[in-house]
C-alpha cells in the first residue's frame, strides 16, 4: 500500500478557507456533516480503505493517467511546452469517478446503502452510478431537464448502470437546481443516504474532501513530470473552473508550495457570451461574495441575493458559484481566474482535436484555449501543465448543432474553418 | 464550538413574540404560526391573504421569497419562484410588512435564508426590518454557530431570533440551538423539507421537546407537515406553537376558502 491521501493546512477546524467555506445549511444536516467528517479522519489513515482505493484507481480507472506532451499543439502554439495531464484517459472519461469512488467506499464503509448525485455535464453522474454498481448500492441522480437534453447520452449511461435519473424543473433546470435537489433528498433521508458531491463546493467537510480525492491529479503530475523534464514544478498549470473539482486537484498538491517555488495556477472560468454580457458563469470575474448550497464563495446573485442564472456552453461549468478555496487562492493570489469565452472554447476543443487527435470536453477546452493564447509569451524551456479534465464523447452531438448553427451564421469564430 | 452571546439588550421583537405566546397559552392554546410566501400568489393579492392569516394569527410567518429555498419542499419553492417572477424583492417583502403593520399589531418574524441578508448588507437589513415593524427572523439555513454577527446585529435592532431544532440534532446541538435562539425555538418535526404530508409522525418530537426544554425557557414551536386541524391539535398538545405553511398555499393555489382554513387550523391549536 503506498497511496497516501495529502494533509493541506485549509480548510481551519471550523471548515472555513480565510472566510469563504463553512455549513450553512438545515440543521437536520449537521449531524449528517459531523459523522460524514469523522468517518473521513478515520478513513484517510486506514490502511484498509487506502488500499482498496489504490486498486481500483490502479485496475478499475485505469490511473495513473498521461502527462502527454502535446508537440504538435506546442509547435502550433510557439513558445513554452504543453503538456496535457490526461484525465480523459480515466474509465468513465474524466476526474469525476477518482472522488466517486472514494466517496462510495466511504459510503459503503459507512453502512449507507443509498447514494445520491447531482449532474450537471453527466460526467459525475455517470461516475457515481459507475462507483455504485461496482459496489453494490442504491444510486440516484438528479439533473437539470436542460442538461437532460444537452446530456442524453449520459443520462441513457446512468441508466443502464442501474441508476434512477430524476429530472429537475425548478429553477433554470440545470447544475445549481440540481444541487438544491439532492440537498432536499439528503435531509430527507440522510439517516440511510450517503450524497456524493460532485465538486469542490457544499458545506465543510466537502470542499476539502474532494479536494484530497482529486489532489491525485497534481501528485502524479510531480513524479511525472520529474521523469519527463526532470523538475516536479511546472511553470504554469491552467485547468478549467466551474465548481473547480478538477483544477483543485491539480492545484493543490502545488499551491502550498512557497511562493517562490509555486508555478503559475491559472483556472479558465466560462465567460459565456462575455463577462460584459451578463451572459456567463465567470463567478470570480462576474461575482460577489455569497452563500449556495452551504457554503460562501464568489456567487453570481443579484444586490437583494437572488442567484442569478448562469451561463455556458458546457454543462459542466455552468453553475454559479465557485469552491471556497478557490475563493481564497484568488483572494491571496496564490492562483489566477481568467474568463475564457464559449467561441474561444470552441477553438480550443477544434485545435485540440486537429492538432493532436484529442476530442476534449467543452469544458477542458476553456483550459486548452488560454494556454495556447498564453504559450507565446513564454520561452521554449518553460513548461505549461494543462489538465484536461475530461473526453468530449459527451459533447460532440452539441458540438454538432453549434457548429452547423455556426456555418449558417458566416463570419462567427466558433466556425469550423478556424485553422485554415 | 460555542454558542453565540446575544447581546444582553432589551429586544422589542423578543418581548411581543414572548407575549404572544403567553397570551395564547393563557387563553388554553398553542401559539397558532401560519406561514406565507410574500408576494404570493401576486404582489396585489398577498396583503389580503395575509389579513385573512392574521385574523387568527399569533404570529405570522413571512417567507422571503428565494431562488434556491433548499430547506423547502415543492410547495413553498413554487410559491417562492412565483412570487419572484411577480416582482417580489427582499426590499419588496419588507415593504410588504410595512403596509401590514398599518393595520395589525400581531407580531411578524421573516423566514429568510442567508443569502438575501449578506447581499444586502447584515446590518442594513436589520435596519430596514426594525424600521418596517418586523419582530423577529427565522433562519433556515443558518445553524447558529456558523455566523455570530447575525443574530448580535438582529438583538440591536430589536429582532428576535429563531434557529431550528431537527429530529436528527444531538443533545449537544440542541442545546446549542435552543440557547441561541431569542423569540421561539423551531422545532422541525421530521427529517425532511417542508410540505404536508400524509400521516406524519411526531414520534421522535416530545423527546426533542424535552431535551430542549431542558436548555431553555423561550417558546417552542413545531413545524413541517401540519397540514388539518387534527395534525394541528396533536401538535399543539406537545408544543407553546404550531407552524402551518404549506398547506395554506396549497389552498391558495387549489382556490379553497382560506379563511375557513385558518379558522379550522387555529381551531385545532385549542388545547
Amino acid at each position: 500500500m503506498t497511496l497516501t491521501l495529502p494533509s493541506y493546512p485549509q480548510p481551519d477546524e471550523r471548515g472555513r478557507f480565510g472566510r469563504f467555506g463553512g455549513r450553512y445549511v438545515p440543521e437536520t444536516l449537521i449531524p449528517a456533516l459531523d459523522s460524514l467528517e469523522a468517518a473521513y479522519r478515520e478513513a484517510k489513515t486506514d490502511p484498509t480503505f487506502l488500499g482498496e482505493l489504490e486498486r481500483l484507481l490502479r485496475d478499475f480507472v485505469g490511473r495513473p493517467s498521461g502527462l502527454y506532451l502535446a508537440e504538435r499543439l506546442t509547435e502550433h502554439a510557439g513558445g513554452a511546452k504543453i503538456y496535457l495531464k490526461r484525465e480523459d484517459q480515466n474509465y468513465t472519461g474524466a476526474h469525476k469517478i477518482n472522488n466517486c469512488l472514494a466517496q462510495a467506499l466511504l459510503a459503503r464503509r459507512m453502512g449507507k446503502r443509498r447514494v445520491i448525485a447531482e449532474t450537471g455535464a453527466g460526467q459525475h453522474g455517470v461516475a457515481s452510478a459507475t462507483a455504485a454498481a461496482l459496489l453494490g448500492l442504491d444510486c440516484v441522480v438528479y439533473m437539470g431537464v436542460e442538461d437532460m437534453r444537452r446530456q442524453e447520452l449520459n443520462v441513457f449511461r446512468m441508466r443502464l448502470l442501474g441508476a434512477e435519473v430524476i429530472p429537475v424543473t425548478s429553477g433554470t433546470s440545470t447544475l445549481k437546481d440540481a444541487t438544491n435537489e439532492a440537498i432536499r433528498d439528503w435531509v430527507t433521508n440522510v439517516r440511510d443516504t450517503f450524497y456524493i458531491l460532485g465538486s469542490v463546493v457544499g458545506p465543510h467537510p466537502y470542499p476539502a474532501m474532494v479536494r484530497d480525492f482529486q489532489s491525485v491529479i497534481g501528485e502524479e503530475t510531480k513524479w511525472q513530470l520529474k521523469e519527463l523534464e526532470g523538475r516536479e514544478v511546472p511553470d504554469v498549470i491552467v485547468a478549467c473552473v466551474g465548481g473547480g473539482s478538477n483544477a483543485i486537484g491539480i492545484f493543490a498538491p502545488y499551491a502550498y508550495l512557497p511562493e517562490a517555488q509555486r508555478p503559475r495556477l491559472i483556472g479558465t472560468e466560462a465567460a459565456g457570451e462575455g463577462v460584459e454580457t451578463g451572459r456567463h458563469a465567470a463567478s470570480v470575474a462576474g461575482g460577489r461574495i455569497g452563500v449556495l448550497h452551504g457554503a460562501m464563495m464568489y456567487l453570481l446573485h443579484d444586490h437583494e441575493g437572488q442567484i442569478t442564472p448562469p451561463h455556458s456552453i458546457s454543462a459542466g461549468l455552468d453553475y454559479p458559484g465557485i469552491g471556497p478555496e478557490h475563493c481564497l487562492y484568488s483572494e491571496t493570489g496564490v492562483a489566477e481566474y481568467v474568463p475564457v469565452t464559449d467561441a474561444q472554447a470552441m477553438e480550443g476543443l477544434q485545435l485540440l482535436t486537429r492538432l493532436e487527435g484529442i476530442i476534449p470536453a467543452l469544458e477542458s477546452a476553456h483550459a486548452i484555449y488560454h494556454a495556447v493564447q498564453l504559450a507565446p509569451t513564454l520561452s521554449p524551456d518553460q513548461i505549461i501543465v494543462v489538465n484536461l479534465s475530461g473526453r468530449g464523447d459527451k459533447d460532440v452531438a452539441e458540438v454538432m448543432r453549434l457548429l452547423a448553427k455556426a456555418e449558417d451564421a458566416p463570419g462567427n469564430v466558433t466556425g469550423p474553418e478556424v485553422l485554415a | 464550538m460555542t454558542a453565540p452571546q446575544i447581546a444582553a439588550v432589551p429586544s422589542r421583537g423578543v418581548a411581543r413574540i414572548r407575549a404572544a405566546f403567553e397570551n395564547a397559552r393563557a387563553e388554553g392554546r398553542a401559539a397558532f404560526i401560519p406561514f406565507m410566501t410574500a408576494g404570493y400568489p401576486s404582489a396585489a393579492a398577498f396583503p389580503a391573504l395575509a389579513d385573512d392569516l392574521l385574523a387568527r394569527a399569533d404570529v405570522l410567518e413571512v417567507g422571503l421569497p428565494y431562488s434556491d429555498p433548499l430547506g423547502d419542499g415543492p410547495t413553498i419553492q413554487r410559491a417562492s419562484e412565483q412570487a419572484l417572477a411577480d416582482g417580489t424583492s427582499t426590499r419588496g417583502t419588507i415593504e410588504l410588512i410595512r403596509e401590514l403593520r398599518t393595520r395589525h399589531d400581531t407580531p411578524i418574524v421573516i423566514m429568510t435564508y442567508v443569502n438575501p441578508i449578506y447581499a444586502v448588507g447584515p446590518r442594513e437589513f436589520m435596519r430596514l426590518a426594525q424600521e418596517a415593524g418586523v419582530d423577529g427572523l427565522i433562519l433556515p439555513d443558518l445553524p447558529p454557530d456558523q455566523d455570530l454577527e447575525i443574530a448580535g446585529l438582529a438583538a440591536e435592532h430589536g429582532l428576535a431570533v429563531t434557529f431550528l431544532i431537527a429530529p436528527t440534532s444531538t443533545p449537544e446541538r440542541i442545546k446549542l440551538v435552543a440557547e441561541a435562539c431569542t423569540g421561539f425555538v423551531y422545532a422541525v418535526s421530521v427529517t425532511g423539507v417542508t410540505g404536508a404530508r400524509e400521516g406524519t409522525a411526531l414520534g421522535e418530537v416530545p423527546a426533542m421537546l424535552a431535551l430542549a426544554r431542558q436548555h431553555t425557557d423561550v417558546p417552542i414551536a413545531v413545524g413541517f407537515g401540519v397540514k388539518d386541524a387534527q395534525t394541528a391539535h396533536e401538535v399543539a398538545m406537545l408544543a407553546d406553537g404550531v407552524v402551518v405553511g404549506s398547506a395554506f398555499i396549497n389552498a391558495v393555489r387549489d382556490g379553497q376558502d382560506v379563511s375557513a382554513l385558518v379558522g379550522r387550523l387555529a381551531d385545532g391549536c385549542m388545547r
